[in-house]
């Protein structure tokens, strides 16, 4: 479904990525660890397509479909999803509003009309159930004044709403107490299917005691220097990433 | 022929038309001379520092058109609120329709000025309250010089006028270059309420200078709620002058949307002459091109215990320039008030341009005065998380300004007004999504 080869990316001159190759096919769950500053948000950041960020070598598609020129509303018509690290405060538009105007310009954009008012209330009934959301709370400005907490529950609602095919979480967990890693660990899972994908980008290896990984990559100085299957992950917790740096650099 | 000489022939040709031995008339005269010796505002008066008119007066206006313009209800229909019922005050080049307007004086009057300035049943409306209001500047002396028409509403007391009034002025473009000198009286008595739309609307591009002065008394307990929509052509240019006063326990709330015109300059003052009373002034600008737009208020307090709120959130593109010039001043007398006052601005462009400029002037002890005022950009974060969610980078755009700007929707009553001017918004971003947020 997603393939990256030979990615190069920098921001303001800086190179960050500097040749990633990752091949993600559909049904599976890919985790991507590694220390501060090693390039996993940047990597989440350029499948999406920040602007800020200049590829400056490297191939990136979805489906065998050439993302690099698109736009990000492009790619999330085609079924891109990012999950933000720090979701934006946006006041003044509610969290029901955001959700329809999204849902239906992406239907626009894939030439379908608008989403019934029918349907679309039943989905977020739905949706809101699943991740345990009070329907109190469709109704407020978002993310403005929203817990860490709160915030992250509702980039996956957001999820559950949009249907993405390839979704990338992008340290979900941080900000996270034991019950909502639990209900957003839950409502992945439940959104899992055949034809989706899943990466999940983290620092500690507990949201994936929750959402289990088929394969872990390790991210270290902007490349992938290790890739192995959920026991990496638990070795990486036991470790610590010092081992790797020194396998890197040995 | 030079402006000043324009404005005495034209005076002349005036007094050939109307009653010149009236009280009316006589404020006009010496009008005509204050505004001879004051002359026309420049960029080295404080008032007009960011605001140059100079490029305004260098036509040469007709002051009064030669004929009569025929227009029927399907030409302007969309420029009115045609959804809903309500009284109309319509005028066509400075000329009042009859035809197009829906007037009436059954439990008070909703109806044309020149009607009322010679007519002894109106006689003590007219000496009480017509000119008393407005202000000695040398624009206002102008249209007092000059005014023969507007709207003129009269609320008795205890009366809840049920339907909006609305208040319209075409210019057809028959003349070259036209100069109206609108004049408007609301005088509304105790306990009583009223909602009032008030426009000005090019038809074609002719150049247009409407030079309006508007008056409103809001006695105790009362409650008057105005809109005034500002989207006219460019070619179009707009100085209004509304004056409010307040008696106790009145409250009166003031809209301004400015999306329109080439120059646009609101001077806005509020009297507050009683205790307990509440004033709103609120407004959204949007503009690009050219466009300039000018607040100027006022809100001079001048009783104790009385509140006001001014918030103005603007956003300008292209060349665009804005003008806040706030001013709050508290008597000394006017102790326990609460006064708050927040200017937020977005700059889209590189090239637009914002002079803010508070100003508090306190001399109370014990009150409450804040006052806010931003300039920023469209959040670049904000914009990429919306578009990662699918929403078009224009989309997203225009729906940040409209949430920007929806805190100031929220205070709009009438809920075709509301739906009108988020309709407007919409066309002035160039977006076609619903913002029902």
């Amino acid at each position: 479904m997603l393939k990256v080869k030979n990615l190069h990316a920098s921001i303001d001159g800086k190179e960050i990525l500097k040749g990633i190759n990752l091949e993600v096919n559909a049904g599976e769950v890919h985790a991507i660890m590694g220390p501060n500053g090693s390039g996993k948000s940047t990597l989440a950041n350029v499948i999406a397509g920040r602007e800020e960020y200049e590829m400056t070598q490297g191939e990136i598609s979805l489906d065998s479909a050439d993302l690099t020129e698109l736009d990000p509303e492009e790619r999330a018509h085609r079924g891109v999803f990012l999950s933000f690290q720090y979701p934006i405060e946006i006041p003044g538009v509610s969290v029901t509003n955001f959700i329809k105007t999204a849902i239906n310009e992406t239907r626009k954009a894939q030439g379908k009309d608008e989403m019934p008012a029918k349907d679309m209330l039943k989905m977020l009934r739905d949706k809101s159930e699943l991740l345990e959301i009070d329907r109190k709370f469709l109704s407020r400005s978002l993310n403005e004044g929203f817990s860490g907490g709160e915030k992250k529950r509702n980039e996956i609602f957001q999820m559950a709403m949009l249907e993405p095919k390839l979704a990338i979480l992008d340290e979900t967990d941080s900000g996270l107490d034991i019950d909502a890693l639990r209900i957003v660990a839950n409502g992945v899972n439940k959104l899992r299917s055949k034809d989706n994908a899943t990466i999940v980008i983290t620092h500690y290896q507990r949201l994936l005691d929750h959402i289990i990984p088929d394969f872990v990559h390790v991210l270290y100085n902007g490349r992938i220097v290790k890739t192995g299957g959920k026991e990496l992950a638990h070795q990486l917790e036991e470790r610590g990433y010092d081992w790797i740096k020194e396998e890197v650099e040995a | 022929m030079s402006f000043k000489e324009n404005i005495l022939s034209s005076f002349l040709a005036l007094e050939n038309e109307v009653n010149t031995d009236s009280y009316v008339h006589e404020l006009r005269s010496k009008a005509l001379s204050d505004f001879e010796s004051k002359g026309l505002p420049l960029r080295k008066d404080e008032a007009y520092k960011y605001t140059s008119l100079k490029s305004l007066f260098n036509k040469d206006y007709s002051f009064f058109p030669k004929e009569e313009a025929a227009i029927s209800y399907g030409d302007i229909k969309q420029y009115l609120m045609h959804q809903i019922d309500a009284y109309r005050v319509i005028f066509i080049d400075g000329i009042y329709s009859s035809h197009l307007s829906q007037t009436t004086h059954d439990k008070f009057d909703v109806c044309l000025m020149s009607s009322t300035l010679n007519n002894p049943k109106y006689a003590s409306v007219i000496e009480n309250y017509y000119n008393k209001l407005a202000g000695d500047d040398s624009l206002t002396s102008l249209n007092t010089a000059f005014a023969r028409e507007g709207a003129y509403i009269h609320i008795p007391k205890n009366v809840h006028v049920e339907k909006p009034i609305e208040i319209v002025n075409f210019s057809t473009g028959n003349e070259a270059s036209l100069m109206l000198q609108p004049r408007n009286l609301v005088v509304v008595g105790e306990n009583s309420q009223v909602q009032i739309i008030e426009r000005q609307q090019s038809l074609t591009e002719n150049a247009t200078l409407t030079n309006s002065v508007t008056e409103i008394f809001a006695d105790k307990r009362s409650m008057v709620d105005y809109y005034k929509i500002q989207n006219d052509l460019t070619t179009a240019s707009l100085i209004d002058h509304t004056t409010v006063e307040q008696k106790d326990n009145s409250e009166v709330r003031l809209h301004t949307f400015s999306f329109g015109g080439a120059l646009t300059r609101n001077n806005l003052t509020f009297y507050q002459r009683g205790e307990h009373c509440n004033s709103v002034l609120n407004g959204v600008t949007i503009i690009g091109g050219k466009q300039h737009v000018d607040h100027s208020t006022l809100v001079h307090h001048t009783a104790p215990n009385c509140e006001s709120f001014q918030e103005y959130k603007q956003i300008f593109d292209d060349r665009s320039v804005g003008v806040f010039n706030g001013k709050v001043l508290v008597d000394k007398v006017a102790q326990k008030i609460n006064a708050f006052q927040q200017n937020n601005n977005i700059l889209i462009s590189d090239k637009a341009t914002i002079n803010a400029k508070p100003q508090l002037e306190i001399f109370a002890d014990d009150v409450r005065c804040s006052h806010g005022c931003t300039i920023g950009q469209l959040d670049e974060d904000a914009l990429f998380y919306m578009q990662s969610r699918g929403i078009g980078k224009k989309e997203a755009r225009a729906l940040l300004m409209f949430a920007f700007a929806n805190s100031v929707l929220e205070s709009v009553k009438i809920p075709e007004i509301k739906t009108r001017i988020t309709k407007l918004i919409a066309n002035k971003l160039g977006v076609e999504i619903g913002f029902d947020l």
